[in-house]
């Protein structure tokens, strides 16, 4: 199923708004993670608008597709996203972090409903994934499940047990799609402590690897779907990001990891993705 | 003397009453649980035969799991179970779960509120020849602290059974406490049990001193009283098997007509059931408090009752204790 031009230009433009509200977001809580929920803007918009079968209004339905966030503190652009997609008012996408909110810090399933868990501690959502899917398909569900991860989690041994899991009970309705940004907090993932050949171990853990530019949103679409067609196997899908992707001047910077704009910062950032109108060139080939 | 109204065992103070390890509880009690609800699943770290999780495996194989030494992967493999409508119970040793997937218990089951039933087998220096390393005794403490879990210490395999049974029906995270020697069988099927309740064992006219227990100690604190009337001394002893909620009403029950409370766990005193007592008594009804557990340290090799009674956990160190706190102003 190719998407059509208009398809894609609705997609990058949603990408574009949660990147607004992302900044918007971050400069008034003053702090939390810029690069990496910038990155993901275009795979939440990819999900919330294209691939997942959901209903914002009853996020509890039992139809919904799973989608689990184990990298919890890239949630600001999966709150952005299912803001637009109409779960809860945009607006309160401003009270991120604050005392009260149903938008934690590191997202809490009891106090926003779709959330589907709580998480932020690394290294725990694939399993939960995979409990997931292992009853669903208990119980003859179609539903998918998939989980978002981050490359620097894969340094934790849980995500392995998970992985060694997945494959032997070959949960082929289970996609995971790792952030492939090489950035965690203490500098690249190559130095603190190297991943590759990251497509190579999860191949020899019994999972179908698929590799693709995480900012293209039609290509990372492609790839979702011929996810669904390995039956036998669960499915990684390795997105490269960029981080701090569609603000050119904070792109590839680690420091921007774990730290918020400043107001300036904030209006310079906006008036940059706007420039870019959506469509972020690709640098993965 | 003993409370009727506890419907223990005829044989409870006879030699041949018959025994079995809590985790006989955990074994029947999942597969009682699986009959009444299709959602029930066990998942087992690699430890299927001891902890008793085969019976449910042989009953029930396509619910049954089998995670490999994995127990972090199984405590969120659960979590994720539960969101999708299952009840899962996990078992491995205490040791391991939640010694070692504590956070993730704590992140994805208990903040999470997930409900999934965490089984510590091989509890306690009980579990003998295997060492300090098997020899799980700082899980009470750990659990408690996790706010929404519930956590439960079957004082025998029968009231095992029973608290497997209701935390199948219970709903939120809970953790029971299993342990690997044969104990004493002193209930029967019609004792009394619900979660958060305790129960009174032994009662006196006029009590000098309450003893209270979990787990399968609460056999000898029972023991322990029964002697104590031997030597003219009156006491109450208290069964409580749900360390969290901890049943105030009875504990300060038992401490307004005694006067004084000597706890018994096994377990490090600090931190764990007697914690738990002393806490409530000091801010709600101060008595002279003794708690009985292991002090600060870790466990060895050796034989279960051997070892009970190098610890001071035998009937005879209780009783002596009890005495001692008499004395206490």
């Amino acid at each position: 199923m190719t998407l059509t031009d208009k398809e894609v230009s609705m997609l990058e433009k949603k990408a574009e708004e949660i990147r607004e509200t992302i900044i918007n977001m971050l400069v008034a809580a003053g702090s939390g993670h810029t690069a990496g929920p910038l990155g993901l803007a275009d795979i939440f918009a990819a999900f919330y608008f294209h691939i997942l079968t959901h209903d914002p209004r009853n996020p509890d339905w039992e139809g919904r597709d799973r989608l689990l966030l184990s990298n919890g503190h890239t949630v600001p652009a999966r709150y952005a996203a299912m803001a637009h997609a109409g779960y809860f008012p945009v607006a309160e996408c401003l009270t991120l972090r604050k005392f009260g909110s149903r938008l934690q810090g590191h997202p809490e399933r009891l106090r926003l409903p779709g959330l589907e868990t709580t998480s932020g501690p690394l290294g725990s959502g694939l399993s939960q994934a995979a409990g997931t899917a292992y009853a669903l398909r208990m119980d003859g569900k179609k539903n998918r499940v998939y989980c978002m991860m981050s490359d620097g989690e894969q340094e934790e041994g849980n995500t392995w047990e998970a992985a060694m899991f997945s494959g032997k009970y070959a949960l082929s309705n289970l996609t995971a799609v790792m952030d492939r940004n090489n950035i965690q907090i203490d500098g690249m993932t190559e130095e603190v402590m190297p991943l590759e050949p990251i497509a190579d171990k999860y191949r020899a853990f019994n999972w179908h690897v698929l590799e693709v530019n995480g900012n293209d949103i039609a290509a990372f679409i492609t790839k979702v779907e011929e996810a669904k067609a390995i039956y036998e196997k669960p499915t990684l899908i390795i997105a490269h990001t960029i981080p701090g992707k569609g603000v050119p001047e904070i792109e590839f910077d680690y420091r921007w990891h774990g730290k918020p704009p400043t107001k300036e910062e904030g209006k310079r950032f906006l008036k940059e993705i706007r420039t870019l109108g959506g469509r972020v060139p690709g640098d993965y080939a | 003397m003993l409370n009727n109204n506890a419907h223990l065992s005829e044989k409870v103070f006879a030699d041949d009453i018959e025994k079995a390890p809590t985790r006989d509880g955990f074994g029947r009690g999942t597969v009682e649980a699986g009959t009444a609800d299709p959602n029930v699943v066990v998942l087992c770290a690699d430890l299927a035969e001891s902890t008793r999780a085969e019976w449910f495996q042989k009953e029930f194989p396509e619910r049954f799991i089998e995670m490999g030494v994995a127990e972090q992967n199984m405590a969120t493999v659960a979590a994720g179970m539960a969101g999708a409508g299952k009840v899962p119970f996990i078992a491995s040793y205490a040791a391991f779960s939640p010694g070692r997937n504590y956070e993730q218990i704590r992140t994805t089951i208990a903040l999470n509120e997930r409900h999934v039933v965490v089984c510590g087998m091989h509890a306690g220096v009980s579990v003998g020849p295997d060492g300090a390393t098997h020899q799980m005794l700082e899980d009470l403490g750990m659990m408690r602290m996790l706010p929404r879990m519930t956590v439960i210490a079957p004082g025998d395999a029968e009231e095992a059974r029973k608290a497997v049974v209701a935390a199948a029906k219970h709903d939120g995270p809970i953790y029971l406490r299993f342990g690997r020697a044969g104990t004493p069988i002193f209930t029967t099927a019609q004792t009394p049990f619900a979660i958060g309740k305790a129960l009174t064992l032994w009662e006196s006219e006029v009590p000098q001193v309450a003893i209270l227990s979990t787990g399968s100690l609460s056999y000898a604190a029972l023991a322990a009283a029964r002697a104590l009337e031997e030597e003219g001394i009156q006491s109450v002893v208290l069964h409580v098997p749900t360390v969290k909620p901890l049943d105030e009403a009875a504990v300060l029950e038992a401490a307004r007509r005694s006067g004084r409370v000597l706890t018994v766990e096994e377990h490090q005193t600090a931190g764990g059931f007697g914690s738990a007592i002393a806490e409530l008594l000091a801010e709600r009804h101060p008595v002279p408090v003794r708690r009985l557990g292991i002090e600060d340290t870790f466990g060895q090799s050796g034989e279960p009752e051997e070892l009970l009674r190098h610890y001071g956990l035998d009937a005879p160190h209780i009783k002596d204790a009890a005495r001692a706190l008499l004395r206490a102003q």
